[in-house]
């Protein structure tokens, strides 16, 4: 897993995970359909994205699919970075 | 559509009677809930038609017939008795959208007790003011909330039992049991608790302008409309197969979710997943979905996927749409004839009401924005702000006012008769909300008539958020607002002071949105943050929100003149 995989993965967990919440979330769990991340929710984690890394992801591109597991996530952030 | 006659011939004389008739209540006589939407089922020989079709995010499917559905209701009611929960006592569901909530609401109303189902992604201050008013007694939840309980039991004396459903076979902490529906011994002829009409039935909560959100109390004879809005509105036909996608949580999700179709013997399905346009697409043609109710956040967010999702997937099943939660705007009614072939018809209602009360009638015409006309039975019109009289001239905006006496009307707020009286003048209920009528009748909804925030569908208190925004070190001063929004119609955004020695940052704003919605929910987590120097205030020191919502609005504030002496 690389550095911007785990940090995005890291930040899930510790956010939006209960403590003490035992569940596995690896690159490729579904976030949005899984029911861990809902859409309403997914406006803070893309504001720590933005803050993070120095990106602005436009709403239209942050859709419920964009964010659905750690990967896409990290996907997309890669994505505006090389913007 | 085959239920219907004309509009007019449908208000034409009708009495709930019609729904009486049908499910076979006479007046004075026990009447449960629990079993007209199971054992009743059975008894009219349908006992092994499919009652739930339940799907989680993995494609797992679970499959009740009305037989499992009664007896496995029943086990659960055993089950609580066993526990020592009471008749009249409150019982909290607490879970995801999976088979235990829907059943186990059954089983609570079959051993008497209330069901308090509350929205799972609540955080733990949400859930304690809502099971510290009602006193609940115990609460059936899953291993990932039950961390959610843990951190607020102590303060919660009247909480006897966290009943665990996914508990597995590690020990499970004093005060928590486990309770693996399918093991759960079956009773033989158990015994409903004879619960009559106006036994209290659900609790649900919901959010006001002031004070924190009020318990909802309905009775079991709330299934007189909520049978027959169901098996008029969405068009019920015996072998329908039948989506709604609201959560138990919200009172869609178990008038219409679970008392709707099941008194109605219909076949539901439930997916146990977040929002995917794709996901929902192929579970509807997958299902063979024929009666879809859905929201007009949802719609919009499938608007936004486009066309192209849509015809990747046979959804030649569709036969009738239906829309809650906000006004439906016309383009979404457009846009659901263009893809579907057919409209979503707009239904207007709230937890209060218990069922649809204003409505877009399968096979009345549809105007494309509008709410539609009251339904039978329904007493509806538009009242002048100040005299509370009913406006007669069409086209003029008012506050939708309701005259008492339907079956499922609320029977008061728990613990809070005065809120409850408060709710109503001249007569007439007052929905909260503003609207105008057209010469066809038709309601047209204008927006809320109080400081409350209808984001994607559901309430949020603007109370309870500045409570949590004041417990942050950094905050000295805070007022919550709507804010329009193209997918949510609303969301909150929060004004905020900051205490001496703090100042303003991405930071500090991120930190105090994750905060509200760990605390309360991602409902109410603010979506954006100002930080302002001041608050518009009255003479006597009361923030006054509505100068604040008008400027997110756009629109004129008005004569603030009494409103800034108070």
């Amino acid at each position: 897993m690389d550095e911007l995989t785990k940090v995005i993965r890291d930040y899930v967990v510790k956010e939006y995970l209960e403590e003490g919440d035992d569940r596995e979330v690896t690159e490729t769990s579904p976030l949005i359909t899984g029911g861990i991340v809902d859409s309403f929710s997914m406006v803070s984690l893309k504001r720590f994205l933005e803050k993070k890394y120095a990106i602005q992801i436009p709403d239209d591109q942050a859709t419920p699919d964009a964010f659905d597991s750690v990967q896409r996530i990290a996907a997309l952030v890669r994505r505006f970075q090389q913007k | 559509m085959r239920n219907l006659s004309s509009y007019e011939d449908l208000t034409a004389g009708f009495e709930w009677t019609i729904a009486e008739r049908e499910l076979g209540y006479t007046k004075g006589a026990t009447l449960n809930i629990g079993w007209m939407c199971s054992d009743r089922i059975c008894a009219m020989g349908l006992a092994g038609k499919a009652a739930l079709i339940w799907e989680d995010h993995q494609g797992n499917q679970k499959r009740y017939t009305y037989d499992e559905l009664r007896l496995l209701s029943d086990a659960i009611a055993e089950f609580l008795i066993g526990l020592g929960v009471q008749p009249g006592e409150r019982v909290c569901l607490f879970m995801d959208r999976i088979p235990e909530l829907y059943i186990g609401f059954l089983g609570i109303l079959k051993m008497g007790g209330i069901a308090q189902p509350l929205f799972s992604a609540f955080g733990d201050e949400s859930l304690f003011v809502r099971l510290k008013d009602a006193g609940t007694a115990a609460i059936i939840t899953q291993k990932k909330h039950a961390l959610k309980v843990r951190k607020i039991r102590e303060q919660l004396p009247e909480l006897r039992s966290t009943i665990v459903v996914d508990a597995g076979d590690a020990p499970l902490p004093p005060g928590e049991v486990a309770m693996r529906m399918e093991r759960l011994p079956k009773p033989v002829n158990f015994e409903i608790h004879p619960t009559t009409a106006e036994s209290p039935s659900v609790l649900h909560y919901t959010s006001g302008t002031t004070g924190q959100p009020k318990g909802v109390q309905h009775v079991h004879y709330s299934i007189i409309s909520q049978y027959l809005t169901a098996k008029w509105v969405l068009d019920f036909q015996p072998d329908d197969i039948y989506w709604c996608n609201a959560d138990p949580g919200w009172v869609t999700g178990t008038s219409y979710g679970i008392i709707g179709p099941w008194s109605n013997g219909i076949t539901q399905v439930v997916l146990d997943s977040g929002f995917s346009a794709e996901r929902w697409y192929q579970f509807i043609a997958k299902q063979r979905v024929t009666v879809w109710y859905s929201a007009p956040t949802a719609i919009r967010l499938l608007m936004k996927e486009g066309a192209e999702t849509v015809k990747r997937n046979d959804l030649s099943c569709l036969r009738h749409l239906a829309s809650v939660g906000e006004p439906l705007n016309a383009e979404a009614v457009i846009w659901g004839e263009q893809v579907f072939g057919k409209p979503f018809h707009d239904t207007f209602w709230q937890t209060e009401t218990g069922c649809i009360v204003i409505t877009n009638l399968p096979g009345m015409p549809i105007k494309p924005g509008s709410m539609g006309r009251p339904f039978p039975g329904i007493m509806a019109t538009v009242l002048n702000t100040k005299t509370y009289e009913p406006i007669q001239e069409t086209g003029l905006a008012g506050l939708i006012a309701l005259r008492p006496g339907w079956p499922s009307q609320v029977r008061t707020y728990w613990k809070n008769e005065a809120g409850f009286k408060a709710k109503f003048k001249n007569g007439w209920y007052l929905c909260g909300d503003r609207a105008s009528i057209d010469s066809d009748g038709y309601f047209w909804f204008m927006g809320r008539d109080d400081d409350v925030i209808n984001t994607g569908g559901h309430l949020v208190g603007p109370f309870e958020i500045e409570s949590a925004l004041l417990e942050h070190p950094a905050v000295a001063e805070s007022a919550a607002v709507a804010k329009p929004d193209p997918v949510n119609m609303e969301v909150v955004k929060a004004f905020v002071t900051l205490k001496k020695g703090f100042k303003p940052s991405d930071d500090l704003e991120l930190e105090i949105m994750n905060r509200i919605r760990k605390r309360l929910s991602p409902l109410a987590m603010p979506q954006e943050i100002e930080f302002v120097d001041s608050l518009p205030k009255t003479r006597s020191g009361k923030i006054v929100r509505r100068v604040l919502r008008c400027k997110e609005f756009g629109e004129p504030v008005g004569d603030l003149s009494t409103i800034m002496e108070e």
